[in-house]
């Protein structure tokens, strides 16, 4: 470790100050990213790590600094500079064109020739079927994008990256979509990339992967680094400690908000399938209480959401609302039956992104700001500052388009958009993916809130802390089928529940 | 796992035609349904007549040149409107100083009509990102107007022989000029498409901007030269219609607009951009010659033709549709 240290890292950044107009968002940066190490960057969302890595990428240019690579100093002043430098980058948000084929996006702007100059689009799927094998992966390389899922999209922007001959590879919360063996197989082939010297630069919220993959850690806060260290020298707490900056309460452990054990049941749905991945499902939701839905991804825990909204159709089972079986024919009846569902992906499903702040909250309700037959100005306003302050939303304008806001405040406008439709169901879809933790605690007490008004919450989640200091049951879903049921007492450890979801213990 | 999905699995014939990739092959099951049912239909009106099957070429000829360039634009998602009306002012332009100052100035100035429209288009919707939709639409007026107004509405006669023989009026031997031209553009196009980085990068800035800016693509020159082609192919396209009616007029390519992208979204270039089919294009502008030619043999009125025509649009879109 001491000796790698000690080595010049591949890329050195020093005193980077970026601003956007009067805003500093980077105030003095430092970090070194050393070759073959897995270099972990945390921070809340907005503290700038985005930003950083975007300098480094030459998205934007930096406001003042030096960024040395191999020990010399470059200019990075836009994408091709970064290339040329070595670095890639493996997007968040995925760059790669659906309608082209693995090896056409992987060629994407470098082309691999044949005769007469024309394109060669077998020699690219030959190259890029090279590349996947040294890796140990598997994909086609003449499919097309649009027909692969999420994880195989990951992969490629790595080729892509790698056929750029990268040094350095910066990816930005590369496990955010994907399942737990899928994560595995991302690991090993970091530990593929490491072991040919390339550099990694591991953006991420989640403490475990970056306990078990990082070999340093570089934490960002309001633009400075406030802790660099090797990942061996730091526990958990300092660095959950140093992302927030303040100790964490009691946020992320079980409240008991105590329960009416004979509360009237909301939703009772028995052995519910359906025609995709539903087989029998079965589970009750009592007036003010939190159900948990863990599993797997792909065990069919958003079909099974996507149910009780009305977007599909049972094909058996029934599904009962304050005792009396419910057929919802459409999403919309479902609402009117007090059901709504904050779904997965919120950018694509849960706003409109170039609409304002305000356009989101109010849509599902513009019944409620009319005067007459018109919108009322004054009761929209009136309406956008209540929620505004209500849920803690942090805008400058609520009446700026929602795509200017961090993640963990763009989720918390889905959040208010719907708690305030007054649903008496709540269905939320990984309501935290990609959100600090500040906003994390933030959005759980929400749903506690809204719970305890005697409501019930049905919570799908992934990641198992924030599951089991929410949910008062959690529901184990595996293949199709809710597979056990454990009161939130009974579990004993996240191991433990971790176990029941990959099915090892009996 | 005796489950009821595999009692449920989709049979061998419905899986493969599941698989099919309907909305990229309906034109060819549509050219070909379409056309059979004229052959029957339409036999005694002498639909299969070597010498209407080369008036279908004729008449498309001018739709498939400028469906070709409007594929480059569609798969880079954008439009443009003004292609008739560029076909139009070509037309006349290239007539009136072909009068004038002879052959070669008027086949050139013919071209720089169409060069300066496209540069006008693309330079607004590339450099001050204004749609494309709203620029071409106001081209659209703004090019029929400027025919109208230079030719005070008169026809403007060709008179050179050589000129009517190269566009339109030629045959080399059995084979129209006309054909001549379908095929080159057809075949160029083809390849600019697929097989040179040119046609990648316009598939690239259709498919995924962003990602395409992060490529290193200059999308922006890419929608500038998607735009400049497409008014070029449509001064061609003008400067054939001069060719083959042995005139000029304001008139010429009137309306085209909407058959050439009709052409293109039913050769399976899908609207949204990042997909073009250069051969589905051929054969979504032979369909729509193919339409016109057997509803006229049939004996319906103008009226019944564009009933009959934007039905047919509106049903082979709606079963072009994915899923």
């Amino acid at each position: 470790m001491d000796d790698k240290a000690l080595t010049t890292p591949v890329v050195r950044m020093r005193q980077i100050v970026k601003s956007f107009g009067p805003v500093e968002v980077l105030k003095s940066v430092d970090m070194d990213i050393v070759a073959a190490e897995v270099h972990a960057l945390a921070g809340e969302n907005g503290a700038g790590k985005s930003t950083l890595m975007k300098v480094l990428q030459g998205v934007h240019p930096i406001t003042s600094g030096t960024i040395e690579v191999n020990g010399e100093t470059v200019d990075i002043r836009n994408t091709a500079d970064a290339e040329r430098a070595g670095i890639g980058m493996v997007f968040q948000e995925f760059s790669l064109i659906p309608s082209m084929t693995v090896a056409q996006n992987i060629f994407l702007n470098r082309e691999i020739r044949g005769a007469g100059g024309l394109i060669d689009d077998r020699a690219a799927e030959r190259s890029a079927k090279r590349l996947f094998d040294e890796l140990g992966v598997r994909i086609d390389p003449s499919a097309r994008m649009e027909d692969l899922g999420t994880a195989y999209w990951q992969l490629v922007e790595i080729a892509k990256a790698l056929a750029k001959n990268a040094r350095v590879l910066v990816m930005d919360e590369p496990t955010a979509s994907l399942a737990k063996h899928e994560v595995e197989n991302l690991f090993e082939l970091i530990r593929t990339l490491k072991s040919r010297g390339i550099a990694i630069v591991y953006i991420s919220h989640r403490m475990d992967e970056i306990r078990r993959i990082a070999d340093r850690i570089t934490v960002l806060r309001d633009g400075r680094v406030v802790l660099a260290s090797p990942i061996t020298d730091v526990t958990a707490a300092e660095i959950i400690e140093a992302i927030i900056g303040r100790r964490l309460a009691s946020d992320l452990v079980y409240q008991d908000r105590g329960l009416d054990p004979a509360a009237p049941v909301l939703l009772e749905a028995k052995d519910i399938a359906s025609s995709n991945v539903l087989e029998s499902v079965s589970l009750t939701i009592r007036a003010g209480e939190i159900v948990g839905l863990a599993g797997l991804m792909g065990s069919g825990r958003t079909e099974f959401a996507r149910v009780v909204a009305g977007m599909d159709r049972p094909t058996k089972g029934t599904l009962s609302i304050d005792g009396k079986p419910v057929h919802f024919t459409a999403p919309l009846a479902a609402q009117r039956a007090g059901v709504a569902l904050i779904p997965e992906d919120r950018r694509d499903q849960g706003l409109v992104l170039e609409h304002s702040v305000s356009d989101n909250l109010t849509l599902p309700v513009l019944d409620r700001v009319k005067s007459g037959a018109l919108l009322s100005p004054r009761k929209l306003r009136d309406l956008t500052e209540h929620l505004v302050s209500r849920f803690a939303v942090k805008v400058a304008d609520p009446y700026a388009p929602v795509n200017r806001l961090s993640g963990g405040n763009q989720q918390k406008v889905v959040v208010a958009k719907w708690v305030n439709t007054d649903p008496r169901i709540l269905l939320m879809d990984e309501p935290t993916a990609g959100v600090d933790i500040g906003t994390k605690t933030e959005i759980l007490d929400i749903v506690r809130d809204f719970a305890s008004q005697g409501n019930g919450v049905l919570f799908i989640s992934s990641e198992l802390p924030e599951l089991l200091a929410v949910a008062d049951r959690i529901i184990v879903m595996r293949e199709g089928r809710s597979y056990r049921e454990l009161v939130r007492a009974d579990v004993e450890s996240e191991e433990q529940l971790q176990l029941i979801i990959q099915g090892e213990a009996a | 796992m005796s489950s009821p999905a595999t009692a449920t699995r989709p049979s061998r014939i419905s899986r493969v035609l599941m698989k099919l990739d309907w909305r990229s092959n309906i034109i060819y099951i549509a050219f070909v349904v379409v056309f059979v049912l004229f052959a029957i239909f339409l036999a005694g009106d002498g639909f299969l007549s070597p010498n209407n099957m080369l008036n279908i070429v004729r008449q498309t000829a001018t739709i498939s040149i400028m469906a070709v360039a409007m594929t480059f634009v569609i798969a880079a998602a954008e439009i443009d409107l003004s292609v008739g009306s560029v076909a139009g002012l070509a037309s006349v332009v290239t007539a009136m100083t072909t009068a004038q100052f002879g052959l070669v100035p008027g086949i050139l100035a013919g071209l720089l009509s169409g060069a300066v429209i496209g540069a006008v288009n693309g330079g607004l919707v590339a450099l001050l990102k204004i749609p494309s939709f709203l620029v071409t639409l106001g081209m659209l007026g703004l090019a029929a107007g400027l025919a109208q107004w230079i030719t005070a509405s008169a026809p403007q006669p060709i008179s050179d022989r050589l000129y009517v023989l190269i566009f339109g009026g030629g045959d080399f031997g059995p084979v129209p000029g006309l054909l001549v031209w379908t095929v080159v553009a057809v075949v160029v196009g083809w390849i600019v498409m697929n097989r040179t980085g040119f046609g990648r990068k316009v598939l690239a800035t259709g498919g995924n901007p962003t990602a395409a800016a992060y490529t290193g693509i200059n999308t922006a020159r890419i929608k500038f030269t998607v735009l400049l082609i497409s008014a070029m192919a449509a001064a061609l396209a003008g400067m054939l219609y001069a060719g083959r009616l042995e005139s000029g007029r304001f008139q010429w390519g009137q309306g085209d607009e909407l058959t050439v992208i009709a052409a293109v979204i039913l050769g399976g270039t899908s609207l949204f951009g990042g997909r073009g089919a250069i051969i589905g294009t051929l054969f979504g502008s032979l369909f729509m010659g193919l339409v016109n030619n057997g509803l006229i043999l049939a004996g319906l009125d103008v009226a019944q033709q564009q009933v009959v025509r934007g039905a047919i649009i509106i049903a082979a879109v709606a079963l072009s549709r994915k899923r």
